[in-house]
């Protein structure tokens, strides 16, 4: 997939309501691979823990014998992170206000992962 | 695994670091090649020989930078099976140091690496001494300044 391919797959994944930015990272280095966010939000940091946090909970999942993580939500106060770990070792982040439509992201996301 | 400084006020922003990175090994080194801190180590043939390579690579880009009229590089990154390398030089009031970061790729990553590091780098000019000149290491110096560091990092 070229730059201007990933960067239309975000586009479909930002233009959901509530969506302030969206991210692909590659997950074994933890390094932004494309990016379209709105200003104050920290592509890099988000990439770099949400990385980490995809592979911890990845042999959290292989442990548990529950097999491959396919979507995580973390809600917080402010807002909410929603990721989608795509086949090619690359993960699609989502950051997103506290009352966004989940099951449209997910959807958004998870046809995102396919993409790429 | 231990972390140890020659320069007491590089101790505390490399116990973070590591900590907050999960680095494996840390080393924290003048631009030639002399040793202020250390993480992880344990035998100071390791550090003398991290702390030249380390020192080399450095001056070598910085070369190269040089040789294509560019400012020298930020920092390298070396990714293997199963460790990655993140070597950064800095400026400080204290002059250009050098930090060479190993770690296991199936703990961190650049990323965190690279994440933490630029704390890491803030934590280091502020915690850095702005008065005295930092001493100069003679040639003829060398070798006793070199025992007494490595004294300093593994208590012997």
């Amino acid at each position: 997939m070229t730059a201007a391919g990933y960067a239309r797959t975000l586009d479909l994944v930002t233009r959901v309501r509530g969506v302030r930015g969206a991210m692909l990272v590659s997950s074994d280095d933890g390094l932004v691979v494309a990016e379209h966010l709105m200003e104050g939000i920290k592509g890099s940091a988000v990439a770099a823990l949400a990385a980490s946090l995809a592979n911890r909970l990845r042999r959290a999942m292989v442990a548990a014998g529950v097999g491959a993580s396919v979507f995580w939500h973390l809600q917080c106060e402010q807002g909410a992170l929603l990721v989608v770990p795509a086949a090619s070792a690359i993960i699609v982040v989502a950051v997103a206000e506290p009352d966004v439509n989940v099951g449209l992201v997910r959807l958004e996301l998870l046809r995102a992962a396919e993409a790429v | 695994m231990t972390t140890r400084a020659v320069e007491a006020w590089t101790l505390q922003p490399l116990v973070k670091f590591t900590k907050e990175a999960e680095a494996r090994l840390v080393l924290l080194m003048t631009s030639a090649g002399q040793v202020m801190a250390q993480h992880g180590f344990s035998r100071a043939v390791e550090v003398m020989s991290a702390a030249a390579l380390g020192a080399a690579i450095i001056a070598s880009t910085a070369e190269m930078a040089k040789e294509l009229k560019q400012p020298p590089f930020a920092a390298l990154s070396h990714q293997g099976e199963r460790h990655g390398i993140f070597l950064a030089g800095f400026g400080t009031p204290r002059g250009m140091l050098v930090a060479l970061v190993v770690y296991d790729i199936e703990v961190s990553s650049v990323g965190l690496v690279q994440l933490f590091f630029e704390q890491f780098v803030a934590d280091l000019q502020a915690a850095c001494p702005k008065e005295g000149v930092p001493k100069q290491v003679l040639a003829a110096d060398f070798e006793r300044e070199l025992s007494d560091s490595l004294k300093t990092l593994f208590g012997r």
